[in-house]
């Protein structure tokens, strides 16, 4: 099927007539169009402006990390009573945005979704760099980063063992699992992929190059045989890792007795909120370089508007949590949620932030309703930054107005970041954005086999 | 598949009638290479599903166990803390790195166990020195017949290829004999 003369008519008379690839190419052309970008030996401007402004904010994060390990964290922001801040609105942040990468990659995997197929390797190496720019603040955060493997147990002379009873060595375990998994299963995607670079490269020192990631993959029966079932099986051990990963992040506040921190409604709660970022994120990456790449044939509007859907429908899940952490604060009779919920956070130090969140997470996403803001990509691309804010200003929200408000007034205390504190957040934004432009440029960041296995696949059932 | 024959054929479909038809030949050690999996080819070849899950299924458990020992060790039996009151063996403590380390070894030996049932990495392999195989990657669907076939006789099998529809067929050997 070939692009219809009026898209917006014909898919206002059913939504599922957009097509998941328009036109049909022969599978060399398909590979040529989806390995190029690799091959191109001049960067496009904007690829080059967007690199340039990365590997600036990139500077900011050195220079971040450098002073809080030659000095120490005295230099941030938090401070009793708000000892948690920026470290941990970050690390929450960026690892829930990983989220909707191995949900793409993994869960829509298993639910056969075929619109995950153009847009999962780029999304699952969303999800790779977000979860080192996260791992970099409870690291940091140590105070004496070097002495991390504390966290490790290990027969050491001062005879002491970690505390299993705590949440953080739980982070430690999810976040290394869900790095590494997600690196794997990333990799594995990658290597029918770095088999056509190899067979295609144009020079020998890149033949070399990608043979060598290739490990040799000619995808042989054999190899594609158990290759199946093992990317299956990945996807399987994903899966749940998507759901437990913010699980353990949240247990980090859910089982303390912080007001506005001890409930039971914080696991899902962070999942759903993981999710709706990620799926911000990820159409904030993919909406500039689907306008920069010219791929709209692979990644049509069909796919614009299910992560729109994705969008609302998790928005909506937030929603719901907001409502029942206010009915539970009221219902709970404690004065401490009481004045946490309806007097603090709304109107004391920082509510700026809070009504911040409530504009950005629950009025903005009810555009999504309209199919006109789900297929335009424009607009698209400024609801995922405003949701982005949205959510960055719930963690913010939760984390630092719960712990300057406590239970003794006396106690009481407010939070400014510190210019540290700012250098890190725009340094890792920086190094996360460097990390993805260079997976751009060295990297197929469609999986060709998978989308030549979908073009085939729909040409012999004649959707194309 | 290192020596062999190896027919080259445009579409999965003509890949996969070719590996029915050399069955019916009687050939037995086929091998196929296609650009991504091709639906049906594995039975068409008479292989059996991978046994892939088996072996990493006990790494699974054991990554679980001993996660979980190590826990209790610690915490509940060489050196007991009194941490909030909470007590010394708390299972549902224990149960997030338990889940977590289960997951990290069954990922881990999935990878070993793929590497090791098919022989990688191996960066050089004599069928890439066929002509026109670097295309199996992108375009073209190759089936080979292994020498190790009892049945196999080089011209003979070049001849059912070609019957087969083959576009080309090659030789590939381990060592640079012929």
């Amino acid at each position: 099927m070939s692009e219809p003369r009026h898209p917006a008519r014909a898919s206002a008379e059913d939504p599922l007539s957009e097509p998941l690839l328009i036109g049909k190419k022969t599978d060399a052309e398909l590979a040529e169009q989806l390995l190029s970008p690799v091959w191109t030996p001049r960067s496009s401007l904007g690829w080059r402006v967007a690199f340039g402004l990365s590997a600036l904010a990139t500077a900011l994060l050195i220079y971040g990390v450098t002073v809080t390990l030659t000095e120490g964290i005295g230099l941030w922001g938090n401070n009793i009573p708000v000892g948690w801040a920026f470290g941990i609105i970050n690390f929450v942040w960026w690892i829930g945005i990983g989220h909707a990468g191995t949900f793409i990659s993994a869960i829509l995997l298993l639910l056969e979704q075929q619109w995950r197929t153009s847009i999962n390797r780029f999304t699952e190496a969303m999800t790779l760099f977000a979860v080192i720019q996260a791992g970099l603040f409870p690291l940091l955060h140590l105070g004496r980063p070097w002495f991390f493997y504390w966290l490790i147990p290990y027969p050491a002379t001062m005879q002491a063992w970690p505390n299993f009873r705590s949440a953080l060595p739980w982070d430690a375990a999810a976040v290394f699992t869900y790095f590494t998994v997600s690196f794997l299963f990333w990799y594995l995607g990658l290597l029918p992929d770095f088999a056509k670079l190899r067979d295609v490269a144009p020079d020998r020192a890149r033949r070399i190059a990608y043979g060598i990631f290739a490990l040799g993959f000619r995808g042989s029966l054999e190899q594609n045989r158990h290759y199946r079932v093992l990317y299956g099986l990945l996807a399987g051990l994903a899966t749940p890792l998507v759901v437990s990963v913010h699980s353990i992040v949240s247990s980090d506040f859910a089982i303390t007795l912080v007001p506005g921190w001890h409930s039971t409604i914080f696991p899902p709660f962070f999942v759903a909120g993981a999710i709706f970022s990620g799926f911000a994120m990820v159409v904030t990456l993919l909406v500039p370089v689907r306008r920069i790449f010219g791929l709209s044939n692979v990644i049509t509007r069909r796919h614009l508007d299910n992560l729109a859907k994705m969008m609302l429908v998790t928005a909506w899940i937030v929603i719901y949590s907001y409502i029942i952490e206010d009915f539970i604060a009221w219902y709970s009779g404690s004065p401490y949620e009481k004045y946490q919920f309806f007097i603090a956070r709304p109107f004391d130090a920082g509510s700026r932030v809070f009504w911040a969140q409530q504009i950005c997470n629950i009025l903005v996403p009810q555009l999504l309703w309209w199919r006109w803001v789900r297929t335009n990509p424009i607009v698209l691309f400024v609801i995922s930054i405003l949701v982005n804010v949205g959510m960055w200003s719930e963690r913010f929200v939760i984390i630092v107005m719960s712990l300057q408000r406590d239970y003794l007034p006396s106690q009481w205390g407010d939070y400014t970041p510190t210019r540290v504190d700012l250098s890190l957040f725009v340094g890792t934004m920086g190094l996360f954005m460097l990390l993805f432009l260079a997976f751009l440029r060295l990297f197929p960041f469609i999986p060709v086999a998978e989308v030549a296995e979908l073009q085939h696949e729909l040409a012999t059932r004649k959707e194309l | 598949m290192r020596t062999g024959v190896l027919g080259e054929f445009e579409t999965p479909e003509a890949m996969v009638a070719a590996l029915v038809g050399l069955r019916r030949r009687g050939y037995r050690r086929l091998d196929a290479f296609s650009p991504y999996p091709v639906h049906g080819a594995e039975e068409a070849a008479g292989m059996s599903r991978s046994p892939l899950p088996w072996i990493v299924f006990p790494f699974a458990l054991a990554g679980a166990g001993v996660a979980y020992l190590i826990q209790w060790y610690c915490n509940a039996y060489d050196y007991p803390l009194n941490v909030g009151g909470r007590p010394p063996h708390s299972a549902p403590a224990f149960i997030p790195i338990t889940f977590e380390m289960c997951v990290l070894a069954a990922a881990i030996t999935g990878i070993v166990a793929y590497l090791a049932l098919t022989g990688l990495p191996e960066l050089w392999s004599p069928v890439f020195e066929v002509p026109g195989f670097e295309r199996a990657s992108i375009d073209r669907f190759w089936v080979g017949v292994d020498v190790r076939d009892p049945r196999f006789e080089r011209g003979a099998v070049e001849r059912a290829l070609a019957e087969l529809g083959a576009s080309r067929t090659g030789w590939a050997a381990a060592r640079q004999t012929s």
